[in-house]
This record gives structure tokens, sequence and C-alpha cells, in this order.
């Protein structure tokens, strides 16, 4: 077994600094060694969008990447989504629109969300479903998923606007 | 008896109570289980769809660093045959218990055969490595026609057919042979003027859900283990395990954890015992999770199938007679959902003549599972179609057809059972009505298909207990594992009882040791039968209630009367006093308060779609787009009407994967070749339109509020619609599931 690696991280705003082995993926690093869970795993090979999160601005599949190779770097998870008691825009959306049945595919449908109102504030219907097709889904049909995103980007322009 | 009245809660749109801990992250799966020294197991699997073990080694695997405990098949005592019957239907305690650790042969590939839990997943997969088999590679029985054959290789050398009841003579893959019988059937066909027969296939599809298999387990040394795991019957796993370990039912206690999906997949027991055993000689916590390809390979999904359907009608579109031959493939042990099919294949439809011959078939697959109104599905494809192009042949309107055969209250199905009130007319009418059905539909290549679908639906046991807080808000405590909403739909039935808001109920589901007991989330049954108890729980919370208003006014609790949340004396004072103001004062009128409810009612009250869909098929690829969708279908009431919503979408896309695009593919050694989600494509977001959800409410007579089970029947009209939508599209009938790029270019001629 190789030895472990030391890395230095922001993860949700904070400094972050933890211990993984080489071979240990982000997910693994960000559900094993932080207990940061929110990301799940369905397939573990970048099919499904269960354990997306944010690095350095882009949208990623977690288990996609290294836990090493975050070291100086920026991710945010499902966990730094919400204020202190004000949950997100596309939180309150999804809960809202009843976005979510079984609710494991949630957390990367949030951060694939957010990511895309990041690049583009006023999507489409087709510019969210697009967005949107690396992350499965199997209870919803994605239909109340598509309505909650273009609602909380009307709310989130909104705001910006007010 | 349902009477249409005006609620305060049920019908309106509460924000789900598990929800902000669900876009928070911080819903715990079972894969989310931590606990201090816990160890990570992984199961071996054999490569080969069938193989006699020779031997096994494990002690390479056992000297390993970091590994603490291995087990195979050995470690598990040798059931016998015995039927067990653990709340949904009988099994067989030997092919429930080899299908955990396989003892002489592997019977499919995917088929556990050791286990090993280490400090982690890494050194547990590594281990895996060096644990030596020794296999002898049999020939497979991997196709449900050619494993019946009597010169196929048998999954089980001494497996005989249940023939009509009896037992055969000779070993076979048909594991049971059974028919329904109807009138005259050669009398009905000699009166039809038009008869269309044709055959069906259907692929290996699985549910698909999100999250992988788990189980953490504790075997503490006093005989007491603990299992935390995402199942959709806490109770039924808790069954499955103690007669699996022969371990008392007592001392098992199931801990179910958020579940990431089931479908029907997540009722069989795989991981827990295993994880169970590993505890056991480790001495420590044990999580065992499945990868994306174990789920595939080795959970169950649902059956590929064979079958024919012939269709008798008259020329003014009656249906005279009807027959269907149905062969599903069980997969490695007997049990597939043939049964179901055999009551859903002429359903809703009134046939005075009609015959069902149906085999349930070993072949070397994983055990099959229910998924989402298991069976109806791939006899539906058959019946719906043929329905069709019966209206084509004989100038008929599909939906004005449907109508007119239309099974009735009273009416029996072939498969005996009388039809309760059903909402079979009034689904099509919602369809006949919508704007989408008269919508022009211009363009090349594209086509307009309907169908209709049918579920059963089931009544299951279910337990509810209600604590009443001194703020006037109720905790209720349940056993169903909330798969897709039905903490919402169960709280608030007893909130309506109440007269108290959904936000004032704090539902919470429990473990084993902590409600009465509750069967499983599925047969639809979750908000009619927990609803059930809920809603009696309630019933019971308000009489004593009402009796502490008593107390409290010193009136004879006959002269109370409550409506709208208020409790009133009406016979001489005015008194009156709302559920909070009473709770309140529990403490001065008797002190705490608890109200409870087991229920195990019968008839749930059948399910019924129909469907609208518009594709265009790309002629040059074979592709079929959904270009719009529309899905009514009979809650009898929509206790939250998003979630009855959700259901139907989810079912319509489930069944949309399942008609353009999933389907399992074998090599001819029986080893699945397309284990990923890359492979087994199932329909994103991209793919799809909005699903337009129209809720029809019919109210079922067996249920206060009229409820009937949502969650099954859509997904059963969809590969029937789209083969219709096709057809009329570009005028080729396709009979074989998925109807993938490549079949549709076949069926074109263009390959």
């Amino acid at each position: 077994m190789a030895d472990k690696v030391h890395v230095k991280t922001v993860i949700n705003g904070e400094a972050v600094e933890f211990l993984c082995e080489p071979r240990d993926s982000l997910l693994e690093v960000l559900r094993d060694n932080l207990m940061l869970t929110g990301a799940k795993e369905g397939c573990n090979n970048g099919n499904c969008g269960a354990c997306s999160v944010i690095l350095n601005g882009r949208l990623v599949n977690s288990c996609l990447v290294l836990g090493a190779e975050i070291e100086g770097k920026e991710v945010e998870t499902v966990e730094g989504l919400a204020e202190p008691n004000k949950l997100h825009p596309i939180q309150d959306a999804f809960l809202e629109n009843a976005a979510l049945q079984c609710g494991v595919c949630t957390p990367g449908f949030l951060m694939a969300a957010k990511a895309l109102l990041n690049e583009n504030p006023n999507p489409t219907e087709h510019d969210v479903r697009f967005w949107l097709a690396g992350n499965l889904c199997r209870c919803t049909g994605y239909d109340k998923i598509v309505r909650a995103v273009l609602d909380a980007a009307e709310t989130m322009s909104t705001e910006v606007n007010a | 008896m349902a009477v249409e009245k005006e609620y305060k809660v049920i019908g309106t749109r509460p924000i789900r109570h598990d929800g902000v801990d669900k876009v928070t992250g911080r819903a715990l799966y079972g894969a989310d289980y931590q606990a201090a020294g816990l160890l990570h197991g992984r199961v071996l699997r054999s490569p080969h769809a069938h193989a006699r073990i020779k031997s096994i080694n494990t002690s390479r695997a056992e000297a390993y660093p970091g590994v603490k405990a291995v087990v195979t098949a050995a470690d598990l005592t040798a059931s016998q045959d015995k039927i067990v019957d653990l709340g949904e239907g009988a099994v067989n305690l030997k092919f429930m218990c080899d299908n955990i650790l396989a003892r002489e042969k592997a019977l499919y590939k995917g088929h556990a055969v050791a286990a090993v839990a280490a400090l982690n997943g890494h050194i547990a997969e590594e281990a895996l490595e060096l644990i030596d088999v020794e296999y002898e590679v049999l020939p497979s029985a991997i196709e449900v026609r050619a494993a019946m054959q009597d010169d196929a290789p048998l999954v089980h050398e001494d497996m005989k057919t249940d023939e009509m009841g009896k037992q055969s003579e000779n070993s076979s893959n048909i594991a049971s042979h059974f028919q329904h019988k109807k009138g005259d059937i050669e009398k009905g066909f000699a009166e039809a003027d038009v008869v269309i027969e044709h055959d069906y296939v259907t692929g290996t599809v699985h549910q698909g859900y999100i999250e992988p298999h788990n189980a953490s387990a504790v075997y503490n040394a006093d005989g007491e283990i603990t299992i935390w795991c995402s199942t959709q019957g806490a109770f039924n796993a808790r069954g499955q395990v103690a007669e699996i370990l022969q371990h008392p039912v007592s001392k098992v206690k199931v801990v179910p954890m958020e579940i990431g999906g089931g479908f029907g997949g997540k009722i069989s027991v795989y991981l827990e015992p295993l994880a169970a055993l590993l505890s056991k000689k480790s001495g420590r916590p044990v999580k065992v999770l499945m990868s994306r390809e174990d789920v595939f390979e080795s959970t169950g999904p649902t059956p590929a199938s064979y079958v024919r359907v012939k269709i008798g009608a008259t020329n003014d579109g009656r249906i005279t007679a009807a027959e269907a031959y149905i062969a599903f493939e069980a997969g490695a042990y007997p049990g597939s959902p043939v049964g179901a099919a055999a009551m859903c294949v002429f359903s809703p439809y009134k046939i005075e003549n009609g015959f069902i011959d149906a085999y349930d078939v070993l072949v070397n697959k994983a055990k099959t599972n229910a998924y989402r109104a298991p069976g109806s599905t791939n006899v539906a494809f058959a019946t719906e179609t043929i329905i069709d192009e019966i209206c084509e042949k004989i100038g008929m309107d599909p939906i004005e057809f449907r109508l007119l055969n239309s099974a009735k209250e009273g009416d029996s199905r072939v498969d005996g059972p009388v039809f309760p009130r059903i909402g079979f007319i009034e689904t099509v009418e919602a369809a006949k009505d919508h704007p989408h059905y008269s919508a022009p539909l211009e363009g090349k290549h594209k086509g307009r298909g309907t169908a209709t679908g049918f579920w059963p639906n089931f009544a299951f046991k279910s337990s509810v207990s209600i604590n009443v807080n001194p703020d006037g808000t109720i905790s209720l405590v349940e056993g169903s594992t909330d798969i897709g909403g039905s903490r919402a739909s169960i709280a608030m039935q007893a909130a309506e009882v109440l007269g108290i808001s959904a936000e004032s109920v704090h539902p919470t589901v429990v473990d084993t040791n902590s409600v009465g007991y509750t069967d499983v989330t599925g047969g639809s049954h979750t908000t009619y039968t927990t609803g059930l108890a809920a809603y009696e729980a309630a019933q019971d919370v308000k009489s004593q209630m009402i009796e502490r208003a008593a107390k409290l006014w010193e009136v004879d609790a006959k002269e109370i009367e409550f409506a709208d949340g208020i409790f009133r004396y009406v016979n001489g004072k005015e008194e009156e006093i709302d559920f909070k103001g009473l709770a309140e004062k529990l403490g001065q009128t008797g002190g705490p308060l608890m109200g409870r409810a087991s229920v195990a009612p019968s008839g749930a009250g059948s399910s019924i779609g129909t469907h609208i869909v518009d594709v265009e098929v790309d002629v040059d690829t074979g592709k079929v787009e959904i270009l719009r969708y529309t899905a009514t279908q009979d809650a009898g009431k929509a206790i939250h009407p998003s979630y009855v919503e959700g259901q139907i979408q989810g079912g319509a896309v489930q069944g949309i994967g399942w008609a353009l695009n999933e389907e399992y593919i074998f090599n001819e050694d029986g080893q699945m070749t397309n284990a990923s989600f890359l492979d087994y494509r199932m329909p994103t977001s991209y793919d799809l339109p909005m699903i337009d959800a129209v809720i029809v409410e019919v109210p079922h007579p067996g249920h206060p509020f009229g409820v009937r089970g949502v969650g099954e029947t859509p997904i059963v009209a969809p590969p029937a619609a789209i083969a219709n939508a096709i057809y009329d599209a570009v005028g080729v009938r396709l009979t074989e599931l998925p109807m993938s790029p490549e079949r549709v270019l076949k069926a074109l001629g263009k390959i």
C-alpha cells in the first residue's frame, strides 16, 4: 500500500486538510474521510452524476477525480449550498416543485443545476435538459426537475434584479 | 364508503416532511452508514453463467494484510427445502439461501461465491482476487424458449414441473405451468370477423434505481444482530435474514435507512446476511456495498419473456375471444411474475371467452424480481398492440374500441376475480377529451399511439402509532420506507382526520423493534394500506381526545362532537376547544396520549391508466423521438397530487426506456455484456419532453378517502403506445422490445 498523501484544499469555503491513499477518488474522500455523504455513488464510472460536485467552478463527477488532485483547489458540495437557516433558491424550487422522489440523485442534480445557472442564468427548457443529461434520475421522469431548475433561474434572476 | 367531500389537507401540495434533509445532503441512505471500526465488505461473484464449484480456497485472501474476515457458503448453514411465507408470497428457503452464496453450483454470472471484510474497500477488492475458486463450466440455458426444450441444459438437475398443481416425473427448467379458462374459446373465435395473432419477445430489463444495494451489520456477542440497509420493507428483510441465518427473528433488528429507489428490486435481501456473517466472524461493524455492475448482474431484473396473444373481434368492435401463451424467464430460481402477467394480460377488458397458458421457466440468469407492475408491461405490449391492429382492420378509433370493451364492476377477469368499481372508462374518456388526442400532428414519419395499462394493486399489512405532542402536533411512527413521498401522503391522511395541518404531523420511519409489523413499500399499497393505518390511528387519537375533553368539561363524551379540528360540547353550556388547545391540556386530563392501528385490508382497488404518445421516427438511423406524452390515470383520490403526478411521470419514463433502449445484452455464454449505465442506457432529461400527467379520480370504495395505489400502473402502457405510434408514423409493427434503432431499421427493411 502506497503512503498516504497529505492534501490541503478548500471545501465549501473552509480550509480542509486530509490524508488519503493516492488511489482514493474524491468521492471516497468526501464520503469516507470527511463524512460529506451528500455526494452519492450510483455507478463509480461517471455515468450517473449522483456524485456531482463543483471543482474550481466546474461541474465534475467526483468519482472520476482523485482525492489527491484537489490540492490547492476549491470544491463545492451539496452540504455547502444552503446558507445557515436559508435554503438556496434551487433547493427551495426542488421542494416547491416536488422535484424529488427517492432523493438519492437530488444532491447531484442540485450541484449540476447550480453549475448551469452560474454559466447560464436564463436557460431555456432545452438548455436545462441538455445540461442535466449527465445526471440520471429514475423516479421522476425529469419533468418536475426541469421545471424546478427553470423556476430557480427565474427566482434568482428576480433576486439579482431586485 | 367514499363520498365526494371537501377536504382541508387531502388534495393539497405541502412540502414533503423529509424534503429539507434530502435537498441538503443530510438524509442518510444505506451506504452513508458509518461506525467506529467499520469494515468494508465486497463480494466475489461467479464469472460463469453456469458452473459447478469444485473447490474454494480462501487462505490467501485471509492472510492478506487488512483482511478481517472471509465467508463462503460453508459459513451458511445448509437449508432444507422449506416453503416460508415472508409476507409477500411464499418462497423456498433453500433457493433463498443458495442465492445469497452459491453452494454446489453457480447458476448465473454474478452469483455470489464468497465475501470479504477488510479495512477499506480497496483492500477487500484486492482480496477477492486472492480467493481461488475451481469451476467446472457447464452449458447454460439462457433464453426462455430454448430453456423449455427437453434437451436444454438443466439449471437444477432435480427440478420437477408443478404441472397445474401436480408434480411432473421428469426434470425440466419449467418450474410451473398453469392455465386460466373462461367461456368457450373456440366458439368465441368462430364468432370473430377479425382475428389477429402475433408473437412478442421482450428483453431483460432492470429497475435501474440510482442507489446500489448496500447493507451494514453488527453481530453482537449476545447474538443480537442489527442491520442498516436500503430496503423496501424492513420487516420483510428481517424475516429473510432470520430464515437465511436460522436465527430467532426477534434477535434481528433492521433499521431502514433512506432508500434510493427500489421499484420492486429492493425487497429480496442479497448483502444483509453477508454483512451479518462478516460481522460475526470479525467482531466488528461491516458495511457491504454493490458496484453498479453487481447491481445489474446479481440483483433481480424483470424477466425477459416470450408471449403469444390472439384476439378475435367482430366488425362492430366487440372482442369475442382472447388467448395468451406466456413464458417468463424466472432466472436461476422459480418465481417470475408470470402469475401477475396472467392477471393483467386481458384486463381490464370484458372477455367472455378467454384462455391463458403460462409458464415459469428457469434460465441461467439472476433470479428475477418485481419491477413496477411486474409482468403487466410484457403482456400489455402484446394485447394493446393487437387491439390497435384490430381497430385498424375494422376501421374503429382505438379509444372508442376500449370504451366499448371496457370491463365494468361485476365483470370477471379471465383469471377469475370479479372487478370492483374501476376507472377504465374514465381514464379513456380523459384521454379522449385531452387536447393532445385531437391536436394536429403534421410532418413526415410522425405518428400517434394510445394504450391502456392495468395493475390489480395489492393490499398488505401496516401499522401506525401516533403520539400527541403538547404543542398540538402529532408524531406519526410508521414502518413503510419512504421511496417517493409516502411520509407526506400518509401524514396527510392523519392530519385530515384530526383537523390539523400536514406540517403539524411529524412522520418517522422506524426500525423493526419500534413499530408494528408493516409490509414492504410495494404492490402500490403504501398510501392505501399504511394510509389506512394512519387514518385508523388518528381515529383512535380522536376518540381518546374526546374522552379528554369530556373529562376537562366534566360532561359525557357522547355529547362531544369533533369537526374541522374543534371539539364542541353543545348540550347546555357552550364549550369548545381546538386540537392544539386540548393537546396542551393532556397533562391535566390523564397524561400522555397515543393512538395506534394495525390494518390488513383486502381489495386494494385496481389502477388503470391510458396513455397518448406522439413520436417521430428517423428512418435513416431508426431512432424514435418522443415528441409529446400524455398519461391519464385513476388515482381514486390523490392525497398529494404532485407526488401522484410524479409517480405517473416517472413510471411513464421507465416505460419509455423499456420501449426504446433498455435491455440486457447477453453473449452466447450467458454473460451480460452491457452492465453499466453507459451501455444499459436509461432515459436522460435530454431524451424526453414534459410528461403531462392527468389525474382521474374514481374513488375506491374500500378506502375512507377513496385512495387507489398509483405507483405501478404508469409503466405498463408506454411500450404498446409507442409501438402503435411507430406504426402510425412509418407503417411497421414491432413485436420485440426494446424497439431500438437496429430493430426499427430491420422492420423498415433497411438492414
